[in-house]
């Protein structure tokens, strides 16, 4: 009956696409109770999540704050030579880089380590413990991370006072840590493995769990050491995990950080600590020059939207488990 | 050195009861000391930034302070919650911690249900649309502008409404849900319940276990959340937050070389006050009062947020 007034209306051609419509129409009266539990959402993804994409548009005009929209003057790339032609972005870009990278081979390796370590450990109260004293700094905020780094590396911090106590530095001499913009990297680094090494190790222990018993136990009938378990089952084992995490990691190579560089940097290690981010916010709040953040911000988004599509498509390639 | 006696007495255990060899056991003994060191790298800038918060503020000046308060007060704590800012900002942060995270974690379970049945026809439309959004946003001057014209500048409902659901929250819920035993949600439904009656009556009480890791993930980041008082609310004193207080600290003693000199909130405090308290150990109090309800709530819900990083971080 229902295909008979379709046809009516809309014509023997029309024929199958009318009808799938209205079937879609149908079903979604049927689950009106699911539309109305999920549709205002949409609606909220679409204003928060999608509407500021239209911004963008801003990256290629001479942007003025006080007038609308199409009395802007469009100026194309303008911007983005702009950036690739300013040291301060490119030193900006290597900056994110170096720091990315830092994260993502430290990030990686000292959680495995760990990961492997955990998992040798019989005593198992004592290993809930540790792991449950690692996860502590992840959750705290960079906030209070800089805190304690600032503590920590100030000219009275634990730090300094050890390398008096080894005889390594000159009391009275002590080292303004923060303020030698060389060691930014360094900082940064040991800091993020410090806050996150522990958080990291949740995923490769999963994995571990699932790696076969009898596999340790022909290998300990076989003589073979502790290490050698670990190298020749365990990291086997926990292999593609390593792989596709790694994998997703290098779509988020533009992704160094904001808290880390903001709340640990200052006017002495500028030339090391500012990233794309950091510089999106003093070109866009403290200068106001919205076209040239949103441009910046922009390139930053694209290449690592790319990046993580390439990098997801990769790992689906590759047989494993994709991570979204 | 307790810790040392205790490793080599599990170590002599682990000896009874398999034959290690000498290869093995010096394996064990780097291990344990190689955990103990880890214990001792996490906790201790903790322990000492717990000292300094509880020691005579004039007398941390002089340095020195490691484990333990030397002279031990409570001022410091007392000076920072009668600082009526603090105060304020402590409320305002338990406020967006407790709002944000009851209406993020409802929502999210709510569309988390919807796109879980598999017949729901918006189903695969509205997953590509909030899975999109994991690869790429506005970025920040695009979402201040939004922020600016949605009239929520100086508001409080900016800390709830730009994170009302998490794409990530979304997708350990929804696979949770779908993991629950198919004849639950079918009897359900031979009664006559509809959807809303399922997912009030059935859906929400199963759910707990990752309704928790969720709420844990939420409320940590409405806590430590900072970066949007000071994007959005910097000159809206009355909506600061403690973390935005800290970061203002933070901030003032970075500008001046990172020695301790005054800064405004304690300058301005009245003459005796000043006596007492110094940006050392206002800076220690408040990083105690900044991470202590996290640390407190965190070793309790281990076993939900590990499920819950192994479900979202490798299925999806």
């Amino acid at each position: 009956m229902e295909t008979k007034a379709i046809l009516a209306t809309s014509g023997p051609a029309a024929n199958k696409k009318p009808k799938g419509i209205r079937l879609f129409f149908i079903k979604l009266a049927r689950q009106r109770a699911l539309v109305v539990m999920s549709v205002p959402f949409l609606i909220w993804l679409f204003i928060f999540k999608y509407v500021p994409i239209w911004g963008w548009t801003i990256a290629f005009q001479d942007y003025k704050p006080a007038l609308k929209f199409w009395d802007q003057t469009w100026i194309g790339f303008e911007h983005f030579k702009f950036l690739f032609g300013d040291e301060r972005f490119v030193r900006v870009l290597r900056n994110t880089l170096a720091m990315s990278s830092i994260n993502l081979v430290l990030g990686f390796v000292t959680a495995i380590v760990l990961a492997l370590l955990l998992n040798e450990i019989r005593q198992v109260a004592f290993k809930r413990t540790v792991q449950t004293i690692s996860y502590l700094p992840h959750f705290i905020s960079w906030v209070v991370a800089a805190s304690i780094i600032q503590t920590t590396l100030s000219p009275d911090g634990i730090l300094n006072q050890m390398l008096i106590w080894l005889g390594i530095v000159d009391k009275g001499n002590e080292i303004l840590f923060l303020g030698i913009p060389e060691y930014f990297w360094g900082i940064f680094g040991a800091s993020s493995v410090w806050k996150d090494i522990g958080w990291n190790t949740i995923v490769y222990l999963a994995a571990m769990t699932t790696i076969d018993p009898s596999q340790y136990e022909a290998a300990e009938i076989d003589g073979a050491s502790r290490l050698k378990r670990m190298r020749y089952i365990t990291l086997p084992g926990i292999k593609p995990v390593i792989v596709v995490l790694l994998i997703m990691n290098i779509g988020y190579l533009l992704e160094s950080g904001f808290e880390p560089q903001y709340l640990l940097g200052n006017g002495m290690n500028v030339d090391y600590s500012e990233n794309i981010d950091i510089f999106v916010l003093k070109y866009g709040i403290a200068q106001s020059n919205f076209s040239l953040s949103i441009a910046a911000g922009m390139f930053k988004t694209v290449v690592s939207f790319v990046l993580l599509f390439a990098a997801n498509h990769i790992a689906k390639r590759a047989g494993e488990s994709r991570l979204f | 050195m307790e810790n040392n006696a205790a490793t080599s007495r599990t170590m002599r255990k682990a000896k009874s009861r398999i034959k290690a060899s000498a290869g093995d056991r010096i394996f064990d003994y780097c291990n344990y000391t190689f955990m103990i060191l880890l214990i001792i790298v996490t906790l201790y800038p903790f322990i000492n930034i717990l000292a300094v918060s509880l020691n005579n503020a004039q007398d941390s000046i002089k340095g020195g302070i490691f484990l333990l308060p030397r002279v031990w007060t409570l001022d410091n704590y007392r000076y920072i919650f009668r600082e009526s800012t603090i105060f304020h900002a402590t409320l305002i942060s338990i406020l967006r911690t407790v709002i944000g995270t009851v209406t993020t974690v409802f929502c999210s379970a709510m569309v988390a249900y919807t796109l879980s049945r598999q017949d729901y026809v918006l189903r695969k439309f509205m997953t590509i649309a909030f899975v999109l959004t994991m690869y790429f946003n506005g970025g920040l001057i695009p979402n201040y502008l939004l922020i600016r014209d949605l009239h929520l500048l100086g508001s409080f409902w900016v800390y709830v409404w730009p994170g009302l659901i998490g794409v990530f929250n979304l997708i350990i819920i929804r696979s949770f849900i779908e993991n629950l035993p198919e004849s639950i949600l079918e009897s359900g439904r031979i009664d006559g319940a509809g959807d809303f009656r399922s997912f009030f009556h059935i859906v929400l009480p199963l759910t707990l276990p990752v309704l928790a890791t969720v709420a844990l993930f939420s409320g940590v980041y409405q806590w430590n959340s900072w970066f949007d008082v000071f994007l959005y609310n910097s000159s809206h004193i009355n909506l600061s937050t403690l973390q935005y207080e800290l970061q203002k600290i933070l901030q003032n003693s970075n500008t001046t070389s990172g020695t301790s000199s005054l800064d405004g909130m304690i300058n301005g405090a009245s003459g005796a006050q000043q006596n007492t308290v110094t940006p050392l150990s206002v800076r220690a109090t408040m990083t105690i009062v900044a991470s202590l309800p996290i640390i407190m709530v965190y070793p309790f819900l281990q076993k939900y947020f590990v499920k819950g990083m192994m479900v979202g971080g490798v299925k999806g």
